[in-house]
This record gives structure tokens, sequence and C-alpha cells, in this order.
């Protein structure tokens, strides 16, 4: 092994660090994402783990222990973070509730996506009208009041977690479509794409394998972006009561469950909006790194 | 300049038709809204009169044609809940939506601008870092959470604030926070890095090299053209902002537009709800307008594009 590492360090003497090390480099060096990453990856492991992790079942009712406190204000290790008006362990719906945000996140995310980057895509490598087309629908799509929209269609289908979702994956594309758009006009008129054109690639493989590859960083970038902003947009439909349903454990359910009783016992408000606010942060710290680590500018 | 405004105005009328006829189809979304209207308890033919009353037995087209000539003329039907133009009932309630707007707006602006320029002048210094830690958990904070830890805090602890309602300009403070924290971190961002871009720029440097004094230089001549960009983008704010103020007065109970949103929804009045969602579209199509229109004005090399 001592002899690999020598030969590694002699050949980083004459090359100099390649890409994936001078990356490697910059992605350790960004505290921001660091944190984001090492912090999504926790609640993504608990979300899958929620049945081993949760002490108790998210939906059993229990009338003789309501709305005990938790543990670091007198109450007991046998429910840590206490529970709720309907005596529901509050901890157990926390780990939940990670599951329906996170799903709800990548999901929407996904499918405005797809969306938001066809669009995006075509309009910026075929232009003229395509072009026309696509940013007459962004600016559409702008106009429209998300909140007011999704709280409309939502209450108009019937409030589910797949309603939900598809309906904050059809309103959230705007993003992807004007970025995508934006790169796509960049890289369009580099070289290799003229001589992809010349060699008479076809123009599915050109998107694919010339055009994509080269605008995929700033899409990651906008993937986490408008994750971020469908986990919040979530939990405020779910908070006004026209969202996801209950007895389903979304955090911004939870906090409105806990308005009620904010008065007295404010942990029922503060800790699903702590977990929230924590969520999304990390998303958005993820975000803002990977642009600073994958912008071109900072790549010396 | 006015082949410009002619371009952007036709532009922002065929948008706005376009939204027209999205809210109005949302109508038909349920498959069958004189069923939706009649509730779950009604007879066939309670649904049959409901159908023929509100004219939904004819096609949709020539429905849409209807409504938005009627709308056009402001005349946006009467609620299914209260019996009462719909018209009236949004003209008594946006005042409070436009005041809550314009205080947001405004508190987002004077704190998000001076934070941008000091954060600009001195980068890296302990204020730059505040303000980038105040813009990224601006970001992250759900308004309702962050409203009701206001709540908590200013209302009941400290009993500084009233809770809810709209009766005095100390109802509007707790909302004015929380609608204009949503909009700071974007104009923040954008202040500092304008004025960063400005202040490496040679005029700058002319500038400082004829001798004029650095407050002269930093508002006469960097925050001048940095803020160009920061105009506009707070007129778009505005329009995002009324349209996501149906949160915030729903936490704080302010009767405004966005209230009545609420409430409409919940209730499936849907004349209601198709014109707030067209009002609410109006306001960030005449906004946005507004803003290419000012952009033009201050940077002529915009009006090409």
């Amino acid at each position: 092994m001592a002899d690999v590492t020598s030969h590694d360090r002699l050949l980083d003497e004459i090359t100099g660090p390649t890409p994936g090390q001078m990356l490697r480099k910059r992605v350790f060096g960004h505290q921001g994402l660091l944190i984001g990453l090492v912090v999504l990856l926790l609640l993504t492991l608990v979300a899958i783990f929620a049945p081993w992790l949760a002490p108790h079942d998210p939906y059993a009712q229990s009338l003789m222990t309501r709305m005990e406190p938790p543990v670091f204000m007198g109450g007991s290790w046998d429910h840590p973070l206490g529970t709720d008006h309907l005596g529901r362990d509050y901890l157990s719906r926390l780990i939940y509730g990670a599951r329906v945000s996170l799903l709800i996140g990548a999901v929407a995310a996904l499918i405005s996506g797809v969306i938001g980057t066809a669009m995006g895509v075509a309009a910026g490598y075929f232009g003229g009208k395509v072009d026309t087309v696509v940013t007459f629908l962004i600016n559409v799509r702008l106009a429209m009041p998300v909140v007011l929209v999704a709280l409309a269609v939502v209450a108009i289908l019937g409030g589910s977690l797949e309603v939900v979702i598809v309906v904050l994956g059809l309103l959230l594309w705007d993003r992807f479509a004007v970025v995508m758009r934006a790169s796509t006009m960049q890289v369009r008129r580099r070289e290799y794409v003229a001589a992809a054109q010349v060699i008479g690639a076809s123009t599915p493989r050109i998107l694919l394998s010339e055009i994509m590859p080269n605008i995929a960083n700033n899409l990651i970038v906008v993937v986490t972006l408008e994750m971020a902003h469908a986990i919040l947009l979530e939990a405020a439909l779910s908070f006004l009561g026209l969202g996801v349903q209950p007895p389903t454990p979304s955090w911004g359910l939870m906090v409105s469950e806990g308005k009620n009783m904010m008065l007295f016992e404010p942990w029922l408000v503060l800790i699903p909006g702590a977990v929230l606010f924590v969520l999304v942060l990390a998303i958005n710290l993820m975000g803002d790194g990977l642009r600073d680590v994958t912008a071109p500018e900072n790549r010396s | 300049m006015l082949h410009f405004i002619l371009k952007r105005l036709g532009l922002a009328v065929l948008v706005a038709f376009t939204v027209s006829f999205i809210s109005f189809s949302l109508l038909f979304l349920s498959g069958d809204p004189a069923a939706a209207l009649a509730g779950e308890t009604a007879s066939g033919e309670d649904i049959e009169a409901l159908r023929r009353l509100y004219g939904f037995d004819r096609p949709m087209l020539v429905q849409y044609g209807e409504w938005l000539w009627s709308a056009l003329r402001g005349d946006f039907g009467e609620s299914y809940y209260f019996k009462l133009p719909v018209a009236s009932l949004i003209a008594d309630r946006l005042g409070v939506t436009m005041l809550l707007g314009v205080c947001g707006i405004s508190f987002a602006l004077l704190t998000a601008v001076p934070l941008g320029v000091v954060a600009a002048i001195r980068p890296n210094s302990l204020i730059d870092r505040a303000a980038l830690f105040i813009s990224v958990a601006g970001q992250a904070m759900p308004s309702f959470w962050f409203g009701l830890i206001l709540i908590v805090v200013f209302a009941i602890q400290l009993g500084w604030l009233p809770p809810s309602g709209t009766g005095t300009w100390r109802h509007f403070v707790m909302p004015t926070i929380v609608l204009g924290y949503y909009a700071m971190p974007a104009i923040m961002r954008l202040t500092r890095a304008g004025m960063l871009d400005v202040l490496s720029s040679d005029y700058i440097r002319t500038a400082r090299a004829k001798g004029a004094n650095e407050t002269r230089v930093l508002f006469r001549h960097a925050l001048r053209n940095a803020i160009i960009p920061v105009v506009s983008l707070a007129a778009v704010q505005m329009g995002f902002m009324l349209g996501g103020s149906i949160v915030v007065e729903s936490i704080f109970a302010l009767h405004g537009a966005g209230y009545l949103a609420w409430e409409s929804i919940a209730r499936n009045d849907l004349p209601t709800v198709q014109a707030l969602i067209l009002i609410f579209s109006m306001f960030y199509i005449v906004f946005t307008f507004l803003a290419d229109v000012l952009n033009a004005w201050l940077d002529p090399r915009m009006r090409s594009s």
C-alpha cells in the first residue's frame, strides 16, 4: 500500500491534482455543504428506518397519557418528546413526519424537474418559436399565486399525500425551466456541440450526451432549492388544513394541531417547526454549497 | 422606448388572458361543480336545479366568455357563501392586504438594503457573516412557524403587541415582520452582489482617484447603480408577497383578501376563489410590467432584449 501512495504522490507532482481530487478538496473545504449533506443524510436515514427508530406507533392514541411534557420539561423517558392532544407519542410522529416531508420534497422536485428541464432545454436548444412559447408559459406560471392555486386545487381534488405531491410537482417547474433554458443557451454555442452536429449526431443524442452533462451541475442546484420549496409549501398547506390530512404525521399539520395549545404547551409547536427549519436549512446549505463548488470560477 | 413598452404591454395582456382562462378552468377540475356546490346530501333534482341556476349545463367556453366579459366590467358574480357580489367583498378586504404588502416590502427594503451595502463594503467581516446567516435562515424559516413564535414571545409572554386582529397599527407589526422577512434574503443577496460588482468597477476607482469622499462614492456612485436590479426585484417580490399573504393573514387573523381566499377555499366558494386568483395574478402582472418599464428607463441596455 505504501508503494501505491508514494506512487500517487509522485504522479501528483508531475501532473497536478486530477479534476476529481480538486472537486473532493472543494467539497470537503466547504463547511456549509458538509453540514447540509450530513444533516440531510441523517434525516434521510431516520425516514428510511422510521419503523425501527420510533419508540411507539405514531397513530396509537392513548387518552390516559395526553399532553405529557418532553423529558427536558419534566416528562418521562417513555415519551422522550412528550405526547400530543390525542396521547400519540410526539417523537414517533416526528420520525414518521420525516418520511412525509422528504417524500414530498423528492417526488415533487422530480416531477417539476422533468417538466421544467424538458421545457427549458427545448427552449434553449431550439430557440425561435419554441423559445417564445416556453417563455410565455413561464410568464403565465409565474403570474399564478402558488399558495392560492395549490390550496384551491388540493381542496377541489381532496387532500391526500398523492394529490399534494402531484399539485406541487405541476406548479414548481418554473425555476427549472428558467435556469435550464439559460444554461442550455450558453452550452449550445460551444464547439463540441457544433462538432456533434457536423458529424451527424441525432438531436436526442446531442441533447442527452452533449448538452445534459454540461448543465447537470446547475440542474442539481435547482433540484435542491425546489425540494426545499416543496417541503415548505406542503407544510404551509397542511398547516392551513388543506394539505395532507390527519392523522398523517406531517410536520406542518403537527404545528397546526399544536397551535391551539400553544399558550400552555409551546413545545407542541416549537419542536416540529424547528425540525422543519433544520431540514430546509440543510437542503439550502447543500444547494448553495453545490453552486459554489461546481461554479467554474471557483475551479482554480 | 415606446416600442419596448407596447411590446411588454401586449405580452402582459396575453399572460393575463391565459391566467384568467386557467383560473376559470379550475372550477371544472372537480368534474361537476353543481354537485360540489350542493353538498353530499343533495338529491339529483337539487343538483339539476343548481346546474340550471348557475348555468353549468352550457359549454365551458361559453361560460368562460360570459365570466370574462363580466369580470372585465368588474362583475365577478355572487359569492355562494355570503350571497353578496364577489367584487364588493374583495374590495372591502383588499385594503388590508395591500397595506400589509406595502409595509412588508418596506420593511424588507429598509433592513435588506443597508445590510447588503454594509456586507459588501466589508466582505467576510462579522456583519457580512451575520447578514449571510440572516438571509440563509430566512429562506429556511417556515413563515407560519415564525409567526407563531412571534405571537408566543411578543403577544403572550411580553404582552407588547396584540396577537391577532386588524384594529390599530400595532396589529400590523408582527405580520409585517413575517411577510417582510420572507422577501428579505433575495433583496439582501442582490444588493450585496450588486455593490461588490460596482465597487470593483473602473468608475468607482476614478471617483476615488479624483478625491471624492467615501460617503459620496458609496451613495452617489455605487449604490445608485447597484440598486437598479433591486428595484425590479422588489416589484416582483411585492407581487409574490400579495399571493403569499394568505399564510400570514391566516396566522394573525388579519381579515384581508388572503384570509378571504383561505375561508372561501375551505367553503368551496368558487366564484370568490376564481376572482381572487385572477386579482392576485393581475397584481403580479402589473408589478412585473412596471418593473420592466422602470428597468428599461433606468438602464437603456435593457430595452433591446
